[in-house]
């Protein structure tokens, strides 16, 4: 049995130490903040926890509401694996959903509901691939486009959404006014779980199985690997073969299309009450990116961390009865993302500073200088 | 159909109010994107510009809204934006966590937290009245655009100026865009390169900071922040950047453009055009997307753009 090494082991101890301090400081910071607006504290956690986790049934809606984030999480992986900012789930989920929408409601069956799956994917790798293409075709970096897409996708399916002939329901009896799109029929809907008083759609399995899916793909397979090198060293990359631009390509269309993918599950799994509204990704988008920020990229750290932000995300339902603006969440979220960004750098900033410059390379040949012309 | 498109043509082109609102959405693009370029040309693309506009214009209609001192507010815009520009450059400039985390996070950040405050201390504010300049301001159809604006919005007309001294004739200046281009050899003569990176970064925040203070001050009446105040008006000054092949003058000219998409979308209504409302919205976004398509390849980006320097690391 090998020792474990003192120098290692003080350093993963240093790690946790750091981590353990900076999610205190962020969990006092959002208290403070709630105390300085007047706000009781004590309650927002009680209410946040209520809606999350203790209240009967509450379990089946914070591991639904996690599924999307884990899903978009693991497309935005895929992304950063190959060196590639996707920041634009939100905008791929919309469309995603979208195009979900279009084919769940044009016609039933459980081939159906695969189809409207399928769909959300094909709906999300295009919006992703438009930003592939300006990447790769014009040199425009990712990180500006897919965010500008964002907006043009959620004003896009606003617009799908006035008119009969494309989304909007044609019901003259729909429950109000609003620009909804028919309702999916039951066979188009995923299945649910019926667990001790909690519904949970089958969607959840799905999610943990992409988990590690995605785990084995970016880790264990040759493409993976690719990826991999391709987002460390892109020059590297091209001399051992990997073709750059249909690799990266690829994986931006691919992370596009899972992020559309969980666009089609929130529709068909009933958020919205199985119907596509305007603002319906509901900053699913945004948040399954953080939960791949705070998993540092790891698909099956995305679990449990996709969990937390899905137990926020419910439990913030539950804040409108102490009477602190719901928004709070986001700025916890926030401040929780920041928690863990930041002790491995600080490590790493303490180690650049305390270690010794590398000595210089010695080697068995003389050093000669070259003096030519 | 094309008489009618020349005839709203004609209605665009002959309308003073066209112009001056066009003028305005330029404007408060251009003070972030200014601030912007001088990032970028050091080398960070940065994406937090939106939270320090938000973060701007926020703490500037708060502050507004107490003491009802335009100036005072102004300044404490900026002050708000400089401090989210010193989380964005020690995140990413100093511990070297990867800028566009930092700066999502902070967008995501700020927005949430101005959403918050907001509901305890709600920001209200009225525009400034227009200044007139004499006889100018009475010239045809561009005369109150040029002259008759709420004075905020005349601080861009110093800010380009010292933004291009700056950059082009300090020695500040000169080593910002060398770390922007090459920082292994700025940093090999003695730069200190993530220094320059940081201070151009605090540099974009004080006038993403000022524009967000001018945006409410200047532009809009609020009455409570929202979302849609500030938008993605950050991104789409980045936009503005590339369009102007990281040039001081190309930039400014992209958030006149650009500026005039988000007028369009406005003023069709009022001029008696129906527009899908949604359609509409998108223009700006699609237009800044196509001209970005256009103009990123013809010209030459900062060579070291969104690379972080880790002495050591090539």
């Amino acid at each position: 049995m090998t020792r474990p090494d003192p120098q290692r082991l003080r350093r993963t101890m240093a790690l946790v130490g750091l981590y353990v301090l900076s999610v205190v400081i962020a969990l006092t910071l959002a208290a403070v903040l709630i105390a300085i607006t007047g706000g009781p504290w004590q309650k927002v956690l009680k209410a946040l926890l209520d809606g999350s986790l203790l209240k009967p049934g509450r379990w089946g809606d914070t591991l639904a509401g996690a599924t999307p984030l884990l899903v978009v999480a693991l497309g935005a992986i895929i992304a950063t694996r190959a060196g590639l900012v996707n920041i634009g789930q939100e905008g791929q989920l919309t469309v995603g959903a979208a195009a979900a929408a279009v084919v769940c409601t044009s016609f039933s069956g459980p081939f159906a509901l695969v189809a409207g799956l399928v769909a959300g994917v094909v709906g999300g790798a295009v919006w992703a691939a438009l930003a592939a293409l300006l990447k790769f075709g014009r040199k425009v970096p990712e990180v500006i486009t897919t965010l500008l897409l964002v907006f043009v996708a959620s004003q896009g399916t606003g617009y799908l959404l006035t008119r009969t002939f494309l989304l909007l329901d044609p019901d003259p009896n729909k429950p109000n006014r609003s620009q909804t799109s028919a309702q999916l029929g039951t066979s188009t809907r995923i299945g649910r779980i019926h667990l001790f008083g909690n519904e949970i759609p089958w969607t959840v399995v799905g999610a943990l199985v992409l988990a590690i899916v995605v785990s084995v793909v970016l880790h264990r397979t040759v493409w993976g690997f690719r990826l991999t090198v391709l987002g460390r060293n892109a020059r590297t990359a091209q001399r051992i073969g990997v073709p750059v631009v249909i690799a990266g390509a690829t994986a931006l269309a691919l992370s596009g299309g899972v992020a559309g993918l969980a666009g089609a599950v929130m529709l068909t799994s009933g958020s919205a009450n199985f119907r596509l509204t305007p603002g319906f990704s509901n900053n699913v988008g945004w948040e399954g990116l953080l939960v791949a920020l705070v998993a540092r990229n790891r698909p099956l750290m995305c679990i449990p961390v996709a969990f937390v932000f899905g137990a926020l995300r419910t439990g913030a339902g539950f804040l409108a009865s102490t009477g602190v603006e719901r928004s709070i969440v986001d700025v916890v979220r926030a401040l929780l993302v920041l928690a863990m960004l930041v002790p491995p750098a600080i490590l790493a900033l303490w180690e650049r500073r305390t270690s010794p410059p590398p000595a210089p390379v010695s080697t068995d040949e003389p050093i000669v200088s070259v003096v030519t012309a | 159909m094309i008489a009618s498109l020349f005839h709203a043509i004609g209605d665009v082109t002959s309308s003073r109010a066209m112009y001056e609102s066009a003028i305005r959405f330029g404007v408060v693009l251009a003070f972030a994107a200014i601030g912007e370029w001088v990032a970028e040309r050091s080398g960070t693309l940065n994406i937090s510009i939106q939270a320090m506009m938000i973060g701007g214009a926020y703490t500037s209609a708060v502050t507004w809204s107490s003491c009802h001192n335009v100036p005072v507010a102004l300044i404490a815009g900026i002050v708000a934006g400089v401090v989210v520009a010193l989380v964005q450059a020690h995140l990413s400039h100093q511990l070297a966590i990867d800028q566009f985390v930092v700066g999502l996070t902070l967008n995501l950040f700020v927005l949430g937290l101005a959403l918050f405050l907001d509901s305890r201390w709600s920001a209200i504010t009225q525009v400034v009245k227009p200044t007139r300049v004499p006889l100018l301001a009475r010239l045809p159809l561009v005369g109150t655009a040029l002259f008759g604006q709420p004075w905020p919005m005349y601080l861009v007309v110093p800010i380009v100026p010292l933004a291009w001294w700056l950059v082009f004739r300090t020695r500040w200046g000169l080593e910002v865009r060398s770390v922007g281009d090459n920082p292994q050899s700025a940093d090999v003569s003695g730069i200190h390169v993530n220094k320059r990176r940081r201070q151009a970064i605090l540099f974009a925040g004080a006038t993403s900071g000022l524009g967000g203070g001018v945006l409410v001050l200047g532009q809009i009446s609020i009455n409570g922040y929202e979302n849609g105040h500030v938008g993605l008006k950050g991104i789409i000054a980045i936009a503005a950047v590339i369009f102007g092949g990281w040039t001081l003058r190309g930039t400014v000219v992209g958030c006149l453009v650009f500026g005039y998409f988000f007028a369009l979308q406005q003023t069709l209504p009022v001029l008696g055009y129906r527009v899908n409302a949604q359609l509409s919205a998108t223009l700006p976004y699609a237009v800044a997307l196509f001209f970005t398509a256009v103009f990123a390849t013809r010209t030459r980006q900062p060579r070291a753009l969104a690379q972080p320097f880790v002495r050591g690391l090539t």
